[in-house]
């Protein structure tokens, strides 16, 4: 806060703590590292959460948007639930996805595809369409990787556990207007 | 016993073992689920990844379908449970954002009220509702020699603490000892199984799976025990993949927990969905609890 103060940059912190629920827990952060320590895939981020922390206090926004940490977590929690300071730190980094999205930022990760991917069939179809979310999410992003999925693809159908078809709800309209509606109201992207 | 049932997206095709087993579990049990009329995915975790409000506003709509005679509903996958626990909670402690999501709700004539609905995952339901009581009486084949490793997995557990312990939750495990069988002490029971990781990121799902499956291995474990899809299917089907990637030779059967109950309250096999793992669990069943599997084949 005081760093950022200093450089009359606030409106990065402010940002990400009305995104998010206690996101002003955030001023509290001691930097005692927990988070990082907690996370099973800290190892593999450019900054653990700790140092985002600091840095959005900083107000480093296209650094912060840049990093591969927020889309190296994978929701477990870890961190939020051993936070000495109650910080809701999987949230925040939810919110630095959906930043880091809108920003164009996001970068050397297959996380934002595989997200759009699955949020187009949901708004289409109002269910999750397994063979149709991987064969449109490789086919568009990675298709060479597709040849190395095909056995796996094969066992699934072999084990009755992969449908050829997408199940559509009966309402989809109904989804569909809230989904308008909701994306009207408050939505930045 | 009635509640409401969120069966989510995986349930209908690729973990059709966990829809058949809780089906014919719940159903001895005398524990009725009405499935949600209409429901829609929960968006798992990618849908918030790029939109707050309307990843919200997806969710509540299950919630405001739930039947107004019910105020319990029970979801059997980690996200679909987290999802609908967490937009219930947030509604109920911020009212400007409740009228939000109850606006987007309105444009299809919705409305949901926070704090109506309380959502459960099914391990709570059997653990706490049934009870050991409830669960003992019903054991026909007692599970004695199977060594099974309890996975609990993140979401269910974490970052809600009403559920159990965050850190060694314990249901899992008492629920399986009602049956006899041999619980084994599993350190990263609530350890994460990378999630979607296994599509975006292979190096980081591997190591997070390996971790699963040695610490499964050290403990002896003939089996480890899942209440997740997600957590089912990264663990199954990816199990081969781990090991080409490490030069491991993990053979370790990826269970549904309400397949392995079926199973000792002498329900067929062909109601519990077996076969549809990867890695065959049939062989060490046999092997381990034969007279449990005899019956269970017989019917």
């Amino acid at each position: 806060m005081v760093h950022a103060a200093i450089r009359g940059e606030t409106s990065f912190l402010n940002e990400v703590i009305e995104e998010t629920p206690h996101g002003e827990r955030l001023l509290h952060c001691i930097q005692c590292g927990s988070c990082g320590g907690s996370c099973p895939n800290g190892p593999d981020m450019d900054y653990s959460p700790r140092a985002i922390f600091g840095m959005i206090q900083a107000g480093e926004r296209e650094r912060v948007l840049s990093a591969n940490t927020q889309w190296m977590c994978v929701s477990c929690y870890y961190c939020t639930t051993r936070c000495p300071q109650q910080i809701p730190i999987t949230d925040i980094l939810y919110t630095l996805k959906r930043m880091s999205v809108r920003a164009g930022l996001a970068k050397g990760t297959d996380a934002p595809a595989l997200a759009k991917s699955f949020v187009h069939y949901v708004d289409n179809y109002g269910r999750a369409f397994e063979l149709g979310l991987a064969t449109r999410f490789y086919l568009l992003n990675k298709p060479l990787a597709m040849v190395k999925m095909g056995p796996l693809g094969l066992k699934m159908l072999a084990h009755g556990r992969m449908s050829f078809l997408p199940t559509r709800i009966k309402n989809l309209k109904q989804l569909q207007a809230i989904i308008q509606k909701a994306r009207e109201l408050g939505e930045k992207s | 016993m009635k509640y409401a049932f969120y069966p989510g997206c995986s349930l209908e095709c690729s973990s059709a073992a966990y829809a058949q087993s809780i089906a014919a579990v719940c159903r001895l049990l005398g524990i009725e689920l009405a499935e949600v009329e209409d429901w829609n995915c929960c968006g798992a975790t990618e849908y918030h990844s790029l939109h707050r409000l309307t990843a919200a506003a997806v969710i509540a709509r299950n919630l405001a379908l739930v039947d107004g005679s019910l105020t319990e509903l029970v979801a059997p996958c980690a996200a679909c449970f987290l999802n609908l626990k967490k937009v219930d909670h947030q509604m109920s402690e911020d009212p400007a954002w409740a009228s939000k999501v109850n606006a987007a709700l309105a444009a299809g004539g919705l409305m949901y009220e926070p704090g109506r609905v309380k959502v459960r995952h099914l391990v709570e339901v059997l653990h706490s509702d049934v009870g050991e009581e409830g669960i003992r009486r019903r054991v026909k084949q007692p599970l004695r020699g199977l060594k099974v490793a309890p996975y609990y997995g993140c979401q269910i557990v974490r970052p809600y603490k009403d559920v159990d312990n965050t850190e060694y939750p314990m249901k899992l495990d008492e629920l399986m000892s009602w049956v006899e069988a041999e619980v084994v002490p599993y350190p990263t029971k609530a350890a994460c199984c990378g999630g979607h990781m296994t599509q975006i990121s292979e190096a980081q799902a591997y190591e997070l799976l390996r971790r699963l499956l040695q610490s499964a291995e050290d403990a002896g474990a003939d089996v480890i025990l899942t209440m997740c899809p997600m957590c089912q299917l990264n663990l199954d089907a990816y199990q081969s993949g781990v090991n080409s990637y490490f030069g491991t030779k993990f053979r370790i059967p990826i269970l549904f927990f309400t397949q392995v109950l079926g199973l000792a309250f002498g329900l067929p096999l062909k109601q519990l969905g077996f076969g549809k793992e990867i890695v065959a669990a049939i062989p060490i069943l046999k092997q381990k609890v034969p007279a449990a599997l005899a019956a269970a084949s017989a019917g």
